[in-house]
């Protein structure tokens, strides 16, 4: 059976790039196991009309989380505990102890997380970064692969394009119930919901890219 | 969380001096603001369960709201763009400043408790 691991560091950030593509590999029997590094106490979003601050965040973040790994039929979550927009200037050594842990626990054959440098957001950047630290370290024959997301600015001229491309169109119920899933972040639009905009839905979301880790 | 009441929110405030308690006290406008427009910073701070100690704190403004808080050693602190509190609490003082949209620009926490 396939074992996958996914190393990201907000609750949401599975949903839009991610979310389709562990639908397929579950479908095809996968156990998947979610690792997430924070709450994402320190979004912006609260919901709208907003129904959250900063003190209930957390517990509704992992509430949200918790539906949207149901919705995509995700078998194992692991919330690891650090704390948002920290990543960057966390101790590496039990960040990387962290992640090795999990790593060595669920021996997963893929692990997806965010490419370093290429992914916006500092957390992002970090955590992808910390993935290639842990696997970089392990045996080449011990490795899993490695396949990250990117969408900087420039990401394409900089990294190439992506070498995995993966159709999620038939699975696009789920990967729109994920992103329902976390209410307080996304307001869906009422389009969104709609049959009629529903061909340019399953187009602009049908699709995720992926660009396989190439270690040194 | 209601649009703030500044009465409301002033008693909460007189409510809460000279005691001892911890600040949460945060300024943020995104972590995507140069990625969706590169003329502009990515900015933000926060400070997070700093123990404080206030003498005089008061809610100014017609909304959206300012306040300050003078602390015992000489110090300030100050928010400014508030716009949203929550009703609920009563030993503790939730101020955030939220967009059009929704979204969390500004937030000061004061409670006797961590955050």
């Amino acid at each position: 059976m396939e074992r996958i691991l996914v190393v990201l560091p907000h609750p949401d950030d599975e949903c839009f790039g991610l979310s389709g593509t562990l639908a397929s590999h579950i479908h095809d029997g996968a156990e998947v196991t979610y690792a997430c590094l924070t709450l994402g106490q320190m979004a912006r979003n609260m919901g709208s009309p907003p129904f959250a601050n900063r003190i209930t965040l957390p517990e509704i973040r992992t509430r949200e989380l918790e539906q949207s790994c149901h919705a995509i039929g995700i078998q194992h979550l692991k919330l690891l505990g650090f704390h948002d927009k920290m990543i960057e200037f966390e101790d590496q050594a039990l960040l990387d102890g962290r992640i090795r842990e999990v790593i060595d626990e669920v021996q997963p054959q893929i692990i997806y997380t965010f490419f370093p440098g290429f992914a916006v957001h500092p957390d992002h950047d970090a955590t992808g970064a910390a993935v290639v630290r842990v696997v970089g370290g392990m045996a080449p024959g011990e490795r899993p692969l490695v396949r990250a997301m990117a969408f900087a600015a420039g990401h394409e001229q900089a990294i190439g394009a992506p070498d995995v491309q993966v159709d999620v169109k038939r699975y696009i119920e789920h990967k729109l119930a994920s992103v329902r899933s976390h209410s307080s972040q996304f307001h869906m639009h009422a389009a969104f919901n709609s049959q009629s905009d529903a061909e340019e839905i399953v187009s602009r979301l049908g699709t995720e890219r992926f660009w396989t880790y190439r270690f040194a | 969380m209601r649009m703030i009441e500044p009465v409301r929110v002033q008693l909460l405030l007189d409510s809460l001096k000279e005691r001892e308690l911890y600040v949460h006290l945060e300024i943020t406008n995104g972590a995507y603001t140069s990625h969706h427009d590169k003329s502009r910073l990515v900015a933000a701070n926060f400070i997070k369960n700093v123990p404080i100690r206030y003498t005089h704190g008061s809610i100014s403004g017609s909304g959206p709201y300012r306040v300050g808080l003078k602390l015992e050693r000489g110090g300030w602190v100050f928010a400014e763009g508030l716009t949203h509190y929550d009703e609920h609490e009563t030993d503790r003082i939730v101020l955030e400043g939220h967009e059009q949209d929704g979204k969390l620009v500004v937030a000061l926490l004061l409670g006797p408790e961590p955050f």
